[in-house]
């Protein structure tokens, strides 16, 4: 048998409005404990927030860098006003690797190599081979895709290294409007950042009490962690080469150790699911979208 | 650079079924979009839809009444099956359409590369709305035309249309999303369908509705109750982001209250901002619902660029709004 190489793990930007200071902590930790691969840094969700955190990013790259990790720039998902075009293009023309989450910054990029980010529509084999001719070298497909389809996927796109959404509560919606400023009654060029407030998200839920969904600002994500707990000898054979794991405000080191394991072959599925539920989850474990069902649901994947 | 004011705004229209096309064209539409029945298009809902041939007929029928006829093949092709999306293409094509309106750029790939004489316009659900990713998809596939997802206020409608060549088309009538179109998963979350994945959003059969203790009946989507209406009160569809919710120990629409878009009163202002079409949604209406949004536009439009007065024909079209109650969504920056 082919000796394949090692499933990587990314850590993948924060979507939250986290406290420059946190962020700081946040990023010293990884850099000093966490066994992870490759680290997406940047603001995606929210321009506004953008002021805030500017400052910080050269010296977490260094510390981040130093320590042996890949640091990738995440570009913003939506932007809006010339102010936010004006730092995509900027971000597009930068040396070193980014991650593009909206195709403005797609021309920019002059065909210099990028990450093709969940927030962009690809669906397909021909769109992914579409942006791979235009520098594409990784892609983290939009997290509703199935397994089925990505391994479809992979077969005929071989050369694109694939990074599977493996942790974390799911990106599933961005709007114009933040449900973060509505729910306090505020608006949104008035919002007081008050989605600072809830580092995991604000949650949602259903009329009968039921957890469902948690607002950050402009973008919607599910209640339910997503845990793709698909062993390393499946994901070689879908042609997956890295998870990504989201930030949360639990222990991303202790996360990313468990993960590792897992992936070493150390913990079966349920050891994973397990562990991390004890880790103090924002909600409880989901994966179905892997298997082409609704994404809150759980259902037995692939061993 | 377009100038702003050059001619009359066209006024574009939905059509589901061939009567709902014959009824749009009678009543004066510009164009009128619609789709093949199959997944290739984002309301692909059974009983809805063309065959080839009843597009082909429609599209000969729309011609002599002159109208165009744009077909939505709006939907990202399945993995492994992007052939299906590629036929609907040279189906449109061969049926004369006038233009396609597309999101994938494996369909719009395919259109640009194998049939370079028709049209493309870029589909809302390609989140197009900054001239960087519009110029992308004119420069790459010769889009001629882009539909504004419902992210932008009129002023920066306005200055949007300034920096590029394309011409813009918005929605101006009909079902608001709430979540910028093609960027919200939220329909799959709930039931494991989607516009982007399967065409749908919060699809009927995952609906249903209970009666509780209290009388008042219970609207769900996917098992989750979004949504409960009091005894003798209409009860309305549970569209996911439409539905009730609790966040910070409130509950109420956290999203968007169920409304339906209507830009009516920024008809001008919008002609001013110089956008080229006018969209009205609801190609899962009827031909009475269609006859009668189509003919009040029109009637709006042409008074418009006349000088005349579209006070009544603005007053015609509330009664067509689910519920009664409208907004004009983002097109005014309050809303967000």
């Amino acid at each position: 048998m082919p000796d394949n190489p090692k499933i990587e793990l990314a850590l993948g930007p924060c979507f939250f409005n986290w406290s420059a200071e946190r962020l700081v902590d946040f990023y010293r930790g990884i850099a000093e404990e966490a066994d992870i691969d490759r680290v997406y840094l940047g603001e995606v969700v929210c321009g506004k927030r953008m002021p805030f955190t500017d400052a910080i990013w050269p010296d977490i790259m260094e510390m981040l860098t130093k320590a042996g990790k890949q640091v990738v720039l995440s570009g913003l998902a939506q932007p809006v006003n010339k102010r936010e075009r004006e730092i995509l293009r900027q971000q597009a023309g930068y040396d070193m690797p980014i991650e593009i989450n909206d195709l403005s910054m797609v021309p920019g990029r002059a065909g210099q190599e990028f990450t093709a980010g969940p927030f962009l529509n690809v669906y397909n084999e021909a769109s992914l081979r579409l942006l791979a001719d235009r520098g594409a070298t990784a892609w983290c497909p939009p997290v509703e895709l199935p397994l089925v389809s990505i391994q479809k996927i992979a077969a005929l796109v071989p050369e694109v290294d694939i990074e599977l959404f493996a942790f974390g509560r799911l990106p599933l919606a961005l709007s114009s409007r933040c449900y973060h400023a509505r729910a306090h009654g505020l608006r949104k060029d008035a919002c007081q950042f008050v989605c600072d407030r809830d580092p995991d998200g604000m949650n949602i839920a259903t009329l009968d009490d039921r957890r469902f969904l948690a607002a950050n600002g402009i973008q919607t994500l599910s209640d339910a962690v997503h845990v793709a707990g698909v062993t390393s000898g499946q994901l070689q054979a879908t042609g997956i080469r890295r998870l990504r794991l989201s930030p949360h405000s639990l222990d991303m080191v202790k996360v990313a150790g468990t993960f590792r394991r897992f992936l070493d072959g150390e913990l079966t599925c349920e050891d994973l699911n397990a562990e991390l539920a004890g880790q103090g989850l924002p909600g409880p474990v989901c994966n179905a979208y892997l298997a082409g069902d609704a994404g809150w649901k759980t259902a037995t994947l692939p061993a | 650079m377009k100038s702003p004011e050059a001619k009359a705004m066209e006024l574009v229209c939905p059509a589901g079924t061939p009567a709902a096309l014959r009824a749009a064209a009678e009543a004066g539409a510009d164009a009128i979009y619609c789709g093949l029945a199959n997944e290739t298009n984002a309301r692909n809902f059974p009983g809805l839809n063309f065959s080839p041939e009843e597009l082909a007929e429609g599209v000969a029928f729309a011609h002599r009444k002159g109208s165009r006829v744009l077909v939505a093949i709006n939907t990202f092709a399945r993995a492994g099956d992007v052939g299906l999306w590629r036929e609907a293409v040279d189906t449109a094509a061969q049926c004369r359409a006038d233009a396609v309106i597309a999101a994938d750029l494996a369909v719009l790939d395919h259109a640009a590369s194998n049939h370079p004489e028709l049209r493309l316009h870029l589909s809302v659900q390609a989140a197009a709305n900054t001239p960087e990713a519009i110029r992308f998809y004119a420069d790459t596939f010769g889009v001629k035309r882009v539909v504004l997802p419902r992210v932008l206020s009129v002023p920066e409608i306005a200055s949007l249309n300034k920096e590029i060549d394309v011409e813009t088309e918005v929605f101006v009538f009909g079902g608001l999303c709430v979540m910028t179109e093609g960027r919200c998963s939220l329909s799959s979350y709930a039931t494991g369908k989607s516009p982007n994945l399967t065409g749908v959003c919060s699809p009927p059969e995952h609906v249903d509705y209970t009666e509780d203790a209290d009388g008042k009946l219970q609207a769900r989507l996917g098992g989750f109750t979004i949504d409960s209406f009091e005894q003798g009160q209409a009860a309305g569809y549970p569209t996911l982001c439409k539905g009730q919710f609790t966040a910070e120990g409130k509950t109420g629409y956290l999203f968007e209250d169920p409304v339906s878009l209507n830009a009516f009163e920024l008809l001008g202002d919008l002609s001013k901002a110089g956008v080229t079409a006018l969209k009205i949604e609801g190609r899962q209406r009827g031909k009475a619902y269609i006859a009668g949004v189509v003919g009040a536009f029109r009637k709006a439009v042409d008074s418009l660029s006349d000088g005349g007065d579209p006070g009544p024909a603005i007053g015609a079209l509330k009664a067509f709004s689910e519920g009664g109650r409208q907004t004009a969504g983002s097109y005014k920056k309050t809303w967000r």
